[in-house]
């Protein structure tokens, strides 16, 4: 059998040919126009590929050539600050070749070969080198060194080094065995990038976001999903962690979403600062943009092209963030085909597989000492979303089973525009146990128990709000109605968060941390006061504490919170002396 | 390949017919079949390899029996499509139902669409006056926004989306909209209605219409919306209209999807609709937009039943996950007489935050509605709780609140159907409406508005 074969059915983005050589994830050009894709099934004589492009108007008997490779992803200098299709075209080439809409049958190259970048190495002549290891330094952007690493598979000594201006196609090292490196090299998408080994993770990933920082935090490396029914904010919620995380390098992938919010956060990017560095945050961006009404088989493909781009840059040492919305459409691309294939159908039509495919997806996050033995991580975050907000449904079960930290979303809180809409009740993290000590000796030493004491708070509000429901809150005795005027203040001042305001979008960990105290002072304060006689409604309308909740959105508010306590639990001290 | 006629048709179930020992048939390709009565039908290649071709036939399948012949036409389906479009009315495969003479075609564009590269997409921020106060001040409409209403049953929705239809604009501006209107699986009477709606205010002239009704074959639906897409895009993209698409009812689509995902045997999702579905419907909610230095926009508007009014049905849920927001109408406000019966609370517009504010609408845009939604939210769940514990037991607050709940339902959401209203005179309502509400109360708006705009201030 030779690498050509001939069409012999079409479904869809499924097309099955014959008489070709062929292994399985073997990548195939399709028809007269070539079109990309990938076998996903051998059959007897037959080979099942899913193709990434549109397949109107291509008939049976048309040839398919067998490139005997594995979908791959270019990696190399020219990576950051792009906008890439599912299958790593860029968008704007993509628009150069075929115009505003995506057509068929263009190749386009990941970045430009031709550009030139200033490499620097790193290792001399006869130094020996093994897979991983870092040979040279390309200033990429203003914050970030793309390092030029030996693929992994290669090793041996260095022959001879380039130093100075050269593309990414031009040889810049020779091993003594012969071995030529570029500063480009090709990994396959579906096959992880090997480390030495995994770590437990123990730094937060700090999002700017209170409830996730202080209530449910993530660990650099660890891995996350939010689910959410429609409206409920996934998509924000993702962008806000895209903008404010203190990730080093951020990959976006928009999978099967709406074609103008890629639009609005290619707009808004450009334009947005990296609080942590204070350069343009499309500095350390990669997005990945396959809406909904773009090919099917691409958007399966785009979680795997983005993870694998996280992954590269992880081995240079970086703490990488991946943002993937939504899995659930990923979900359903993996549906879709299998159905044109045939399959037995597991749980709601989809695949047995899907759980297996989710979990090795999320696997692939992790703090890792790399090749070179430096430390680097990725960090996915996964919007799901559920029909009809139900969680019970596979694509959610599947992932909560993986993911150490849930952020479920509430249509409820969303529908009260109470924002970030996660649910304080039902949301948890499984790293506090891990990431404490960096809490206790970064930010204060007594981060977790405030922490508990914020929880518990919120935790009796909802069981004092089911009586509420029934008699009302005169009803309640003084101290609960101050519990609740306590959680109704962790609510609006703490929880609540504005992604659009300039100051409230990204809130330092310390300011949490004070605001968080600033919350108990107040109810330590409300306590003895009311022990001696003032009135809760006094108590809870001292203008001090008006002052101090809307200071949240004025800047340097961290400088001027201390005072701001300080004169309300003065002012709340007085309501004694006036009863 | 074309002109040659196949007589190898070995099965039909429902819409499909199955037919083997053809030339090679491209997928997607336009048949045509021709029965033994001298009826000439119309279908697509669903499926194709060199023993079976799947044939999706539009105008349903009775009739056709095995001596049936099949040409295939070497061709994928194409609108022809031209101005003289406007002002014509359709049938749901693209035939002159008027009456008048075919379109004579300036150009030939596929039906499928292909995808806007999002790179090349310009983002929405025009903000569309409806005249609905409701719609203005809660969940603007944006050019190039997709806004599905959520209805049911028995529910005045078609007489929003004509009140829509005929009020919307720019501000400040006397541009109109050419309006691509799709009907699907609607009754005749339904369809009379919108059109002789549309012929009273003359708005005729000025759209195109594709109707199939509860009659017309039910596979027919599912090209129907593409092709007043197909229409609405060449004239917005090739010749700078601002076009509005109006499709109803997208449930009956769905129903069609699911028909024919069972004729072949597909493994159905949830409850019977096939898997691909919300790969399927963006494809039509996604052809809405605006594109980088062309003129022209598609602003959407499809109507949706929801079965059983539940939210969490596949069609509303999928539809959800690809529109820029929903307008939900709410049977219990319809029931207490109120037109529109908007219920805002649950309705949502994602783009409004781009369109509003000092330069587009007014600079209290914002805060006022929020604090409308906050009041009127708080109103509402005070009523369950007044039902149990009587109004006595509220403090002064929640008195004033509830009280506003009922006047926001009676002299803000309700309007007659021809009342247009603009932003400003809504905004003034609210303020009016608000004032009754003692100001201490009213956290959410900002102080230099309320400087400025409340009655008392301004006085």
């Amino acid at each position: 059998m030779s690498n050509e074969g001939v069409i012999y059915r079409i479904s869809g983005p499924v097309v099955t040919a014959t008489g070709m050589k062929a292994a399985m994830y073997d990548v195939v050009r399709v028809g007269e126009e070539g079109l990309m894709g990938e076998v996903i099934e051998l059959h007897g004589d037959k080979s099942v590929i899913q193709v990434y492009e549109d397949t109107s108007g291509i008939r049976p008997g048309e040839p398919v050539l067998n490139t005997q490779e594995t979908l791959s992803v270019s990696l190399g200098p020219g990576l950051l600050t792009q906008i890439y299709d599912g299958i790593q075209r860029p968008l704007p080439t993509l628009e150069e070749e075929m115009g505003v809409f995506i057509t068929r049958g263009v190749d386009a190259d990941a970045f430009d070969l031709e550009k030139i970048w200033t490499f620097e190495p790193q290792v001399a002549v006869g130094d020996s080198v093994v897979g991983g290891q870092v040979i040279g330094h390309v200033q990429e952007t203003e914050t970030i060194v793309h390092k030029i690493m030996v693929p992994p598979t290669a090793s041996g000594v260095v022959k001879s080094i380039e130093s100075g201006d050269f593309n990414v196609t031009q040889t810049v090292c020779v091993l003594e065995n012969g071995t030529e490196m570029q500063m480009m090299q090709k990994w396959p998408v579906r096959t992880p990038r090997p480390f030495q080994q995994k770590y437990a993770p123990e730094t937060p990933l700090i999002t700017g976001m209170r409830i996730l920082d202080f209530l449910f935090p993530l660990a650099k490396g660890g891995a996350a999903g939010i689910p959410g029914p429609f409206g409920s904010g996934k998509t924000v919620t993702q962008q806000s962690l895209a903008k404010y995380s203190d990730a080093q390098l951020v990959v976006y992938i928009g999978c099967g979403e709406r074609g103008n919010e890629m639009t609005e956060v290619l707009d808004e990017f450009p334009h947005l600062i990296d609080p942590n560095t204070g350069k343009p945050l499309m500095e350390r961006t990669v997005m990945i943009a396959n809406t909904s009404n773009m090919p099917v088989a691409a958007r399966e493909a785009s979680v795997y092209t983005g993870i694998t781009i996280a992954e590269y840059f992880r081995d240079m040492g970086y703490d990488v963030a991946l943002m993937a919305d939504s899995t659930s459409r990923w979900a359903e691309a993996m549906r879709e085909i299998s159905s044109r294939l045939e399959e037995m159908p597991g749980e709601e039509g989809y695949p047995a597989y899907l759980s297996s495919r989710i979990a090795e997806f999320y696997e692939r996050a992790g703090r890792v000492e790399t090749l070179n033995g430096d430390d680097g991580s990725v960090t996915v975050i996964g919007a799901v979303s559920p029909p009809g907000g139900d969680i019970s449904e596979p694509v959610s079960q599947g992932t909560l089973r993986i993911v150490k930290v849930f952020w479920g979303l509430d249509a409820g809180l969303a529908r009260q525009r109470h924002f970030p809409a996660i649910n304080w009740l039902n949301s948890y993290s499984l790293y506090p146990q891990s990431l404490d000590q960096w809490f206790r000796d970064n930010i204060a030493q007594d981060f977790p128990e405030i922490r508990t004491q914020i929880s518990g708070l919120l935790q009796i509000e909802s069981e004092l709000q089911e009586i509420v429901q029934l008699v009302g809150s005169d009803a309640l005795p003084v101290d609960q109605q101050l519990t609740l005027e306590v959680a109704r203040m962790i609510r609006e001042f703490f929880l609540q968060q504005n992604g659009f305001h300039d100051v409230d979008a990204y809130c330092d960990i310390h300011l949490q941390y004070q605001m968080a105290k600033a919350i108990l002072s107040f109810q330590d304060a409300a306590k003895s006061a009311m022990a001696g006689g003032a009135l809760l409604n006094d108590v809870v309308n001292v203008p001090a504490r008006s002052d101090l909740m809307r200071g949240r959105f004025e800047k340097g508010y961290i400088d001027v919170i201390d005072g701001m306590v300080k004169k309300m639990t003065d002012e709340i001290a007085d309501t004694v002396e006036e009863n | 390949m074309t002109g040659k006629e196949y007589r190898t048709i070995t099965d039909v179930k429902g819409p499909l017919v199955f037919l083997n020992k053809t030339e090679p048939v491209a997928f997607g390709e336009i048949v045509t079949l021709r029965l033994s009565n001298g009826t000439i039908k119309n279908g697509q290649v669903l499926d194709t390899s060199d023993d079976l071709v799947i044939v999706q036939v539009f105008e349903g399948t009775s009739k056709i029996d095995r001596e049936s012949g099949v040409t295939f036409m070497g061709d994928v389906f194409k609108l022809p499509v031209s101005t003289d479009l406007v002002g014509r009315i359709l049938d749901g495969a693209g035939r002159p139902r008027d009456g008048g003479p075919e379109i004579v075609a300036e150009e030939k564009a596929d039906i499928i669409g292909a995808a806007i590269n999002p790179y090349s997409r310009q983002s929405p921020n025009d903000f569309i006056q409806t005249g609905v106060s409701a719609i203005d001040l809660c969940t603007s409409l944006v050019r190039g926004q997709k806004l599905p209403i959520f209805s049911a049953s028995g529910l005045p929705h078609n007489d929003i989306a004509l009140q829509i239809a005929r009020q919307a604009k720019l501000k400040d501006s006397d541009e109109e909209f050419v309006v691509v209107f799709c009907a699907m699986g609607i009754t005749a009477e339904e369809y009379n209605f919108f059109r002789s709606d549309l012929e009273r205010t003359g708005a005729l002239e000025n759209a195109v219409l594709f109707v199939n009704l509860a009659d017309d074959p039910a596979v027919e639906r599912i090209i129907t919306p593409r092709l007043a897409l197909t229409a609405a895009e060449y004239l917005a993209f090739e010749k700078d209209y601002h076009v509005l698409v109006i499709y109803t009812d997208m449930t009956n689509y769905c129903d069609a999807l699911r028909q024919i995902g069972a004729a072949r045997e597909e493994v159905p999702g949830r409850r019977g609709y096939p898997g691909y579905m919300y790969t399927d419907l963006a494809m039509l909610y996604e052809r809405a937009g605006i594109i980088k230095n062309k003129k022209g926009s598609i602003t959407q508007f499809p109507i949706l039943t929801m079965p059983g009014d539940d939210i969490t049905h596949p069609i509303p849920d999928l539809s959800g996950y690809i529109t820029e927001g929903q307008i939900v109408i709410s049977r219990e406000l319809h029931q207490q007489g109120i037109y529109p019966p908007i219920n805002v609370l649950p309705s949502l517009s994602r783009l409004m935050g781009s369109c509003i504010g000092e330069k587009t609408t007014r600079e209290d845009h914002k805060s006022v509605s929020d604090q409308m939604y906050a009041a009127y939210a708080q109103g509402r769940e005070l009523r369950g709780l007044v039902a149990i514990v009587g109004e006595d037991a509220l403090n002064e607050r929640d008195k004033q609140l509830l009280d506003f709940s009922g006047v926001f339902e009676d002299k803000f959401l309700r309007q007659t159907r021809d009342e247009d209203r603009s932003i400003e005179e809504t905004l003034d309502l609210c303020w009016n409406l608000m004032s009754a509400i003692d100001t201490k109360y009213l956290v959410r708006l900002d102080q230099k508005w309320i400087d400025k705009y409340h009655p008392e201030n301004k006085a």
